[in-house]
């Protein structure tokens, strides 16, 4: 496993977030992540976990704090918008493949549009990916032919070859069944051994414990204790957050 | 055989109540039959229909200049076949087509037998009639050819031929109205199944963008575009065509200096696209509210533009959720162009009225509204198994074809 450097990726201070709905769903979030380092982000549901990844790359906007990812400040500019979701991929609970499109058009349709790179060559780098995941041989099948590991493994592959400096997990196997959630954690194990920086919200116990190299815990929309893995798992030092082990171990 | 028997048995005669109904039924639907029968052999004179085919076919349009309309004829019917073979010969990358499936055969089959039986019914001389047979085999060898070869075409020209289509309309416009060195023929020319057709094609192709931006601007964040939409589709769906119709006819001539309010098929078609729009519209904002919310998130996440995730993520799935009530629309359209008769125009039914008033053919009427349902049914037919042909085409879930 690669060392994180000392160069912020993300920086989020005090992240307050209140729905349309007037729920209050971050109250003063903070997070740093460094390059290369791989976060994992527990807690109860509810808590706020996903809504604070979602606006690293803006899917969720907040109305007090501040984000910095990759040296560029999130605000209301939309060029900035844009150049941040360039840099940072994510992979939904869901898979949100395109039903519409083959797994190989899944992956090559935004870098070839995005970025701008010829076809051919999206298309050499896409299968390479395919490979790299365990499922080349799909690549002319739509999603709906798959199985839920599978599209996920596409829904991973389709992130990378956008090349993102960040990648963000969002419950990356809760709707998958559990004898396709290992494929998929394996997947995500192998890339954490690049430098590629990841973001993880997930309940996989396991995989907090062996991959991440820091563990947080968010309760009620607030960063409550980070420690890397053996002291989060063994001794944390908040009451909430043994409360919580007590409940998940 | 011995099945049929016992189903018809278990099904129609298990109870001698059962036995009682059925066969009573049967009675009632065998007098009907032959009623009809001996009636549309014995008694009907279809005399009516032969001697006004090409009334029926294209109005009043100028004998002289119907080689522009036989012209047109051909290359849609080269098209069509081409089409078709291209389509057969690319089945979607992971489906196993055939290059012939039985339905295709069978389609074909139709086709002969109508081409052959139709103009000799209809008691054409045998000069019209060959160029019926010659019509057919042209697209037969058309759809064979493509079928054959299509795969085998360079890239490049296979990236030409979805523009085919949108040309040949534009062709087609100046053949039926002339210009380019084409004497005119003004659209009060027009007429029969001509218009019909020419009417609802043009509404059914202009009010499609129009109904997706009106579908989008009633879902659009900004109030001023979401109310006018809704304001827009609201008012049109509350009012009866016909009482648009005459609206447009009066209004526009009102509203725009003589010469440029268009002529009053053009008027009608207009018209009727806005009209169609509206309810397009719903059935594409339905299309819309069907494509879950993670596919523009994700879209996004990969750093897609709005516009680009609209364009190349959720529009076509949400068109193709919205595909059949769409087509629905469009099978409508096509029968609602049936008022234009109602505002003066010789469109199929203004002719048939028209024909029917002549006196020497008083009392035809139920030939000629046969007619006419025979006419309106295959045309709605052939929407009908072309959408769904198109959905089969677009179904992201269906498994490899088999058939």
């Amino acid at each position: 496993m690669s060392l994180p450097t000392s160069e912020t990726m993300i920086e989020a201070r005090g992240v307050e977030k209140w729905y349309p709905n007037g729920f209050h769903a971050l109250r003063g979030a903070d997070l740093t992540v460094r390059r290369g380092e791989v976060v994992v982000i527990m807690g109860p549901s509810g808590s706020g976990k996903s809504t604070f990844i979602r606006t690293f790359n803006a899917l969720e906007d907040f109305q007090k704090g501040t984000i910095t990812v990759d040296g560029i400040a999130l605000s209301n500019d939309l060029r900035n918008i844009d150049a941040i979701r360039r840099e940072v991929g994510m992979v939904f609970q869901q898979f949100n493949l395109f039903p519409h499109l083959s797994v190989i058009d899944n992956l090559t349709l935004a870098p070839v549009l995005v970025r701008r790179r010829p076809k051919a060559e999206v298309a050499e780098q896409a299968r390479a990916l395919l490979e790299r995941v365990g499922i080349a041989e799909q690549a002319d099948k739509f999603p709906g032919q798959l199985s839920g590991g599978q599209q996920q493994r596409v829904a991973i592959a389709r992130a990378l070859c956008m090349e993102p400096r960040i990648l963000l997990f969002d419950e990356p196997t809760s709707a998958l069944d559990p004898e396709m959630v290992r494929e998929v954690l394996e997947v995500m194990q192998n890339l954490a051994a690049d430098d590629i920086t990841m973001v993880v919200v997930t309940h996989e116990v396991k995989f907090a414990r062996h991959v991440a190299h820091r563990v947080v815990l968010m309760a009620d929309g607030e960063v409550v204790e980070q420690a890397p893995p053996e002291t989060f798992f063994t001794n944390p030092a908040h009451q909430r957050t043994r409360r919580f082990l007590d409940q998940i171990l | 055989m011995q099945s049929l028997i016992r189903r018809l048995r278990s099904e129609l005669f298990a109870t001698p109540a059962d036995a009682v109904i059925s066969i009573a039924l049967f009675t009632i639907l065998a007098a009907a039959a032959a009623g009809f029968l001996h009636w549309a052999l014995r008694q009907a004179e279809w005399a009516v229909v032969q001697v006004n085919s090409t009334l029926f076919a294209v109005g009043r349009y100028p004998i002289e200049q119907q080689w522009r309309l036989w012209l047109l004829t051909t290359l849609l019917a080269a098209a069509t076949g081409a089409t078709w073979g291209m389509l057969r010969a690319h089945p979607r990358r992971d489906r196993s087509g055939q290059l012939w499936p039985r339905n295709d055969r069978l389609a074909v089959a139709v086709l002969i037998a109508a081409s052959l039986w139709v103009p000799f019914a209809l008691g054409l001389t045998p000069a019209i009639q060959l160029r019926w047979w010659l019509l057919t085999a042209l697209l037969v060898a058309a759809r064979w050819l493509a079928g054959r070869f299509g795969a085998g075409l360079p890239p490049a020209l296979k990236r030409l031929l979805p523009i085919v289509w949108p040309v040949l309309y534009l062709v087609g416009m100046v053949l039926i109205g002339g210009g380019i060195g084409l004497a005119r023929v003004a659209p009060a020319e027009w007429g029969g199944l001509l218009l019909t057709l020419l009417a609802s094609s043009f509404a059914i192709l202009l009010c499609l963008p129009i109904g997706v931006l009106l579908a989008l601007g009633r879902r659009s964040d900004l109030p001023l575009l979401r109310w006018g939409s809704v304001l827009y589709i609201e008012f049109i769906r509350g009012a009866p065509l016909i009482t648009l119709l005459f609206l447009g006819q009066n209004i526009l001539g009102f509203l725009l200096p003589g010469g440029l309010a268009p002529d009053r098929v053009w008027r009608a078609a207009w018209v009727l696209t806005f009209f169609a729009a509206a309810y397009l519209a719903e059935a594409v904002r339905s299309g819309l509210a069907a494509v879950p919310r993670g596919q523009l998130e994700a879209a996004r996440s990969l750093g897609l533009s709005s516009a680009q995730a609209l364009r190349l993520v959720v529009l076509p799935q949400a068109l193709r959720v919205a595909l059949p009530a769409m087509v629905g629309q469009f099978i409508s359209l096509l029968q609602d162009t049936t008022l234009l008769s109602l505002i003066g125009l010789l469109d199929l039914l203004g002719v048939a009225r028209s024909v029917m008033a002549n006196p020497a053919f008083l009392g035809k009427n139920a030939e000629v509204y046969l007619t006419l349902a025979i006419l309106f049914w295959c045309c709605c037919a052939a929407l009908g198994l072309g959408s769904r042909a198109l959905e089969r085409r677009l179904d992201p879930h269906a498994v490899p074809s088999r058939v």
